[in-house]
């Protein structure tokens, strides 16, 4: 893994809730209303070599969805910069960097919201190739049923409705229009969420396949730690816009350096783990509008001290590729 | 734990009469509640795990109609009780939990007024005794400064928060029994983990029996003493936790654990079970998993009578799978 796929350089993404009106109005007669802003994801960098699977955890409101939109490229940045290949994906007029975006797809968590249910399966994934001149129309047709073979539908249903599918089907609806620009990079967001158990692991399994035939980098962003240990090669976690470790995959179940990994860990549930006897973390996600000072996770840190309490950790390197932020592994 | 069940489904059976043809949601199934027992209902999508709930609660909306079997309830047959006996059982000694917590809160009323009406609409007590009551349980559920949250309103809650109120209003009249529908799916993994480690503890001290509906294989892992698993409105396996979880007999249960994704399967690829859940207007003939199982022969084709390969262990197969999990 020479080179990287992705690089993600200090980036930061603000959502702010601007005053209207009436509140504009009402500080002009010296009212203090302020506007409102998220923090949704707080000076983050990382990156993801070629061919490499990361996964991205976290809890609710922790900014993996956030940040894995600004990787695709829905979502602009507030402030950093992200290349993909060498690239930085900020937009541009240029032609060539247009087809640089289009090596990185998406994948989204809910079949059912993210196809559009009035057009046939046929147009939904032979529409981004034809319009962006990989394929030409005339061959459309063809071209969808070899994407459709290569994720497991039969090609035969090509003139159907989304509606006619079930949600494994249309799940692999939506990797089979990823797919069709052939892309470089996958972020899936919550892919598999949604899906039951034995259809979860018929597309993790695809996931698996396409990966080893088409030499696919993944983002792949979840909140269960089961199936990231399972398909992911490195493993980042995040808590409230910023990453608290970052750490090989079997490195981190072996042992983990900062507290919140270590208690996202324990609660994970497992076939394994039979009659409960964890203590779990007290305490709740606290809102992103009003984040404790320092370290983010000190209200529910059984180990917080006082400079928890004030200074903010440093993400630092601890070796072997892991990385954590965290002021007690570094006395 | 007494050996006299505190519920105990013969046949239960609810159909679904839709223009398109009858929909055998639930056909056949049978299970037993001891006290102080938690029993864990696991299936996929359309397998029936949450109509069962409903039916024993006599919650079946039309077009559904609980059309056979017997619900015992402590030897009372609920199948066969009046509207206003259904109403009086209802949250006094049969309670439920359900999936989303904004669906079952009112959400303009305050959470006292919402307790203190579940108390005094079972039982005799003045205003006073009620609230203390209230508020005692939701300090017992791990809601902090209960005096003050008791006069908030749903949405002034997180979806932890509420998930608590809504499992202290089903612990407020001591029921016996508390079927909970996929409590924790909607929750972060942290808040999971309080819930289950309460919702264990409540049951263990109070002696509440409860059924706890879930898809979640590794959540019943920790958290039930006995599992039924269900497939297309049947249970097909059934009996203690570890025993189903290490050996499992079925080849459905087989297919299932062998699909979760854990730490001994990193690398590697996941046993998929081929094919999907069919429809239930069109169920298999036979046995309905039949089609997607891999050891089935021309036996299968003939409805499954339930039997015990392993003690203790309730199997609706013909080809049990003995020799693979030993």
């Amino acid at each position: 893994m020479s080179e990287n796929m992705l690089e993600i350089k200090n980036v930061s993404k603000q959502f702010v809730k601007e005053l209207d009106l009436a509140a504009k109005i009402a500080n002009t007669f010296g009212a203090k209303n302020k506007e409102e802003r998220v923090h949704a994801v707080d000076d983050v960098s990382f990156h993801i070599g070629k061919g490499e699977v990361v996964g991205l955890v976290g809890e609710s409101g922790c900014g993996k969805s956030t940040l894995g939109r600004m990787v695709a490229g829905i979502l602009p940045m507030s402030d950093g910069d992200i290349e993909i290949a060498g690239k930085s994906i900020k937009p541009s007029k240029e032609k060539q960097d247009k087809a640089a975006s289009l090596k990185v797809q998406m994948i989204f968590q809910d079949p059912f919201a993210s196809l559009n249910p009035r057009m046939r399966v046929e147009d939904i994934i032979g529409e981004a190739p034809v319009v962006h001149g990989l394929v030409p129309a005339s061959e459309k047709s063809e071209y969808v049923a070899k994407v459709m073979k290569k994720v497991g539908l039969d090609p035969e249903y090509r003139r159907r409705y989304p509606h006619q599918f079930s949600g494994g089907q249309r799940q692999r609806i939506g990797i089979a229009r990823a797919l069709a620009v052939q892309p470089e990079f996958l972020v899936c967001d919550e892919s598999i969420a949604a899906l039951d158990v034995s259809i979860q692991a018929q597309v993790i399994n695809l996931f698996m396949d396409l990966r080893e035939e088409l030499d696919l980098t993944y983002l792949f962003i979840s909140h269960d730690l089961s199936v990231v240990e399972h398909i992911s090669d490195r493993v980042v976690i995040m808590y409230l816009g910023r990453i608290v470790e970052v750490s090989p995959t079997e490195k981190l179940f072996e042992k983990t350096l900062h507290p919140y990994s270590e208690a996202l860990l324990k609660e994970v549930p497992r076939i394994e783990n039979r009659g409960l006897d964890y203590q779990p973390i007290s305490g709740e996600i606290p809102s992103p509008l009003d984040p404790p000072s320092g370290c983010h996770f000190h209200p529910r840190c059984r180990y917080a001290t006082d400079k928890c309490k004030s200074e903010q950790p440093k993400l630092k390197d601890y070796g072997e590729g892991r990385l954590a932020a965290c002021h007690l592994i570094e006395e | 734990m007494t050996d006299t069940p505190i519920l105990d489904v013969q046949g239960l059976e609810t159909h679904f009469f839709t223009k398109d043809g009858v929909a055998k949601a639930i056909d056949g199934v049978d299970f037993t509640v001891r006290k102080g027992e938690i029993m864990g209902l696991v299936g996929e999508s359309g397998s029936g795990k949450s109509v069962t709930g409903f039916s024993i609660l006599g919650l079946v909306d039309p077009p559904g109609k609980v059309v056979g079997g017997k619900v015992l309830f402590k030897g009372e047959d609920l199948l066969q009780a009046s509207d206003k006996r259904m109403q009086n059982l209802r949250g006094d000694r049969i309670s439920m939990i359900f999936q989303d917590p904004m669906m079952t809160l009112n959400p303009v009323l305050r959470v006292d007024t919402q307790m203190i009406e579940t108390i005094q609409a079972h039982e005799k007590v003045d205003k006073q005794t009620a609230w203390q009551r209230s508020r005692d349980v939701l300090a017992q559920v791990g809601i902090p400064s209960p005096e003050e949250r008791m006069r908030a309103y749903p949405h002034q809650f997180s979806g932890g928060m509420r998930q608590r109120v809504a499992i202290a209003i089903a612990l407020l009249n001591k029921p016996d029994l508390i079927i909970a529908d996929e409590p924790t799916t909607a929750l972060d993994v942290t808040i999971q983990g309080q819930i289950l480690y309460e919702t264990q503890k409540l049951c263990r001290e109070t002696g509440t029996a409860m059924i706890w509906v879930t898809h979640d294989l590794a959540v019943v892992a920790g958290l039930a003493d006995r599992i039924s698993v269900m497939y297309a409105g049947r249970v097909v396996e059934q009996g203690d936790i570890n025993d189903v979880l290490d050996n499992p007999v079925h080849p459905y249960t087989l297919g299932l654990l062998g699909s979760v994704p854990g730490h001994n399967t990193r690398g590697t690829r996941l046993y998929q079970v081929p094919g999907m859940a069919p429809s239930l207007f069109n169920l298999p003939k036979g046995c309905a998993f039949q089609p997607r199982c891999e050891f089935a022969t021309a036996d299968c084709q003939q409805d499954q009578t339930i039997t015990e390969p392993v003690p203790g262990r309730a199997v609706r197969c013909c080809h049990p799978q003995l020799e693979v999990s030993s």
